[in-house]
């Protein structure tokens, strides 16, 4: 306990610092506020940003869409990942093709998309769910494969059906592996979604940075990726506490 | 009778594309509320018997019958343990117990109260909401064999269930298997390769040849206190049975 309000009080002076650095050394080295704001200057950006830029909706908006993009592409990895494992066979027929769409550069994808389905929430959509498909997909598929082959003949013996084995034994051994998956599919969520509104998007935090920086804001382009890096870290920590929640079984070492 | 092994071979497929012959030409019968072990050396074969008496897969030639049934699958009248105790983490260990009543259409509170049963036969009380990683090693292979009672299986499989564990650990784990499964009046199969184990637990030892493994000799162990091994253990015969073990695995010569 003491342990961890420690790291908490230097966690703390560590972000006092930073707060303190960004404020006064920019203008001690007389960076102009167009290349680096200070803190000050931030703030009264997002006040202005509250007045005018419908910072509120905007930020609303990218939430929604994180979470949305982050639930349809987990879900589908998650869904696809169980399918596969518990399918060897077709497991090895789509590997290939799996491992090649996994390296393509997903947020390249983002143009295509725009063609295709128009300047809406369409294409950023699809980025998000795309990018946070393989994460989770790659996880769960990786553990259904090293499920203990004890426990499943445990199952077996106990007459448990194909269904049985995979509700009673595979799900939940594999538990840990998809939450890991999904932790790191929600830090990716954020990306998807930037990435769709910078490049075709009239709405939303991504769209206010592109706006911003056409308009050499850089304040604004700093409160945006704050928001932003505000909606991924809240994303991750709804996952966390879930995770304690669900795995409360593993001694805590193992976490 | 409970088991028997009708001239039982298995042979499995190399990577290489040959054929290895785990089992050859094995029979032998337990009968019901016997103790038997097997031993062997290493590598002979005593998970491949245990394995298609519990039916997860079927030999390669002969018969393995249980109840005078063939074993055809897993099925309802056998229960195995193996050193792995194969808790469930994620259940407490009254659910643990209760994992094998759960694919037989046993209503829940039935399932709770045979659970129960069980654990305190296998002196849990008291433990039942705890999870797995919170109890020790001897613990846990207790509410492994209270799951596997929990089914009251005809035969019970143990699989070198005490090698994990440390000397005093598992002295008082034989003990108290031996009383319970004594009380429970079960027949039992124990794989071991622990020589000392075998004859203080068992009613009859089998001894297997090396690979493939064959039966090369049958010894009863004419000695009292089959449910207390801790009792047993300080009988002078007991080092004469263990000497006859030693000769038949060839010990001796394979050291020199």
């Amino acid at each position: 306990m003491d342990r961890s309000k420690s790291t908490t009080i230097a966690s703390l002076g560590l972000l006092a610092l930073v707060l303190l650095a960004w404020q006064y050394l920019p203008p001690a080295l007389d960076v102009p506020k167009y290349i680096i704001p200070t803190l000050t200057d931030c703030l009264v950006e997002m006040k202005r940003m509250w007045l005018y830029e419908k910072l509120v909706s905007n930020t609303l908006s990218t939430a929604l869409y994180t979470v949305l993009g982050f639930a349809v592409g987990s879900l589908l990895g998650a869904v696809l990942g169980y399918l596969l494992g518990m399918s060897p066979f077709w497991e090895k027929v789509l590997s290939p093709y799996i491992l090649a769409l996994q390296i393509a550069p997903k947020v390249a994808f983002a143009p295509l998309f725009i063609m295709w389905f128009g300047y809406n929430a369409m294409p950023k959509m699809l980025v998000t769910v795309l990018i946070v498909f393989f994460p989770v997909l790659v996880n769960v598929l990786q553990a259904m494969r090293t499920v203990d082959r004890d426990l499943v003949n445990l199952a077996r013996a106990y007459n448990l059906s194909r269904l049985g084995i995979f509700w009673k034994i595979e799900m939940p051994s594999t538990l840990p592996n998809l939450m890991a998956g999904l932790r790191i599919a929600s830090t990716l969520a954020v990306i998807g979604i930037t990435v769709g509104e910078l490049i075709g998007g009239n709405t939303g935090l991504g769209y206010l940075i592109s706006y911003g920086g056409g308009q050499a804001n850089a304040a604004m382009v700093f409160n945006a990726i704050i928001l932003l890096t505000v909606i991924g870290f809240l994303l991750y920590t709804v996952l966390q506490h879930v995770e304690e929640r669900i795995l409360h079984y593993l001694p805590k070492a193992q976490h | 009778m409970a088991l028997e092994f009708r001239s039982v071979t298995k042979t499995f497929p190399t990577t290489s594309g040959g054929e290895m012959t785990a089992v050859s030409d094995v029979s032998f019968r337990v009968e019901k509320g016997e103790f038997v072990s097997v031993v062997g050396p290493s590598g002979c074969g005593k998970s491949t018997i245990l394995s298609m008496t519990a039916g997860l897969y079927q030999p390669t030639r002969g018969e393995v019958l249980v109840s005078d049934q063939p074993v055809m699958g897993p099925n309802a009248h056998v229960g195995f343990m193996l050193q792995k105790d194969l808790l469930l983490p994620w259940r407490s260990i009254i659910t643990n117990i209760e994992f094998g009543l759960e694919a037989r259409g046993v209503s829940k509170a039935d399932r709770r109260a045979r659970a129960m049963e069980e654990l305190e036969a296998c002196h849990l009380a008291g433990f039942e909401h705890h999870y797995p990683y919170q109890l020790s090693g001897g613990m846990r292979q207790r509410a492994a064999l209270a799951r596997t009672l929990a089914i009251d299986p005809e035969i019970i499989l143990l699989d070198e269930p005490f090698s994990a564990l440390d000397a005093q650990t598992k002295l008082l784990l034989q003990n108290a298997f031996a009383k319970t499964i004594s009380e429970a009046g079960k027949t039992t199969l124990l794989i071991t390769h622990d020589l000392a184990e075998a004859v203080l637990m068992s009613d009859r030892i089998l001894v297997l040849s090396e690979r493939p493994g064959s039966v090369i000799a049958e010894i009863k162990i004419d000695l009292p206190h089959r449910d207390e091994p801790i009792k047993r253990r300080v009988l002078p015969e007991v080092s004469d049975y263990a000497a006859q073990l030693f000769k038949y695995l060839k010990l001796e010569e394979k050291a020199a």
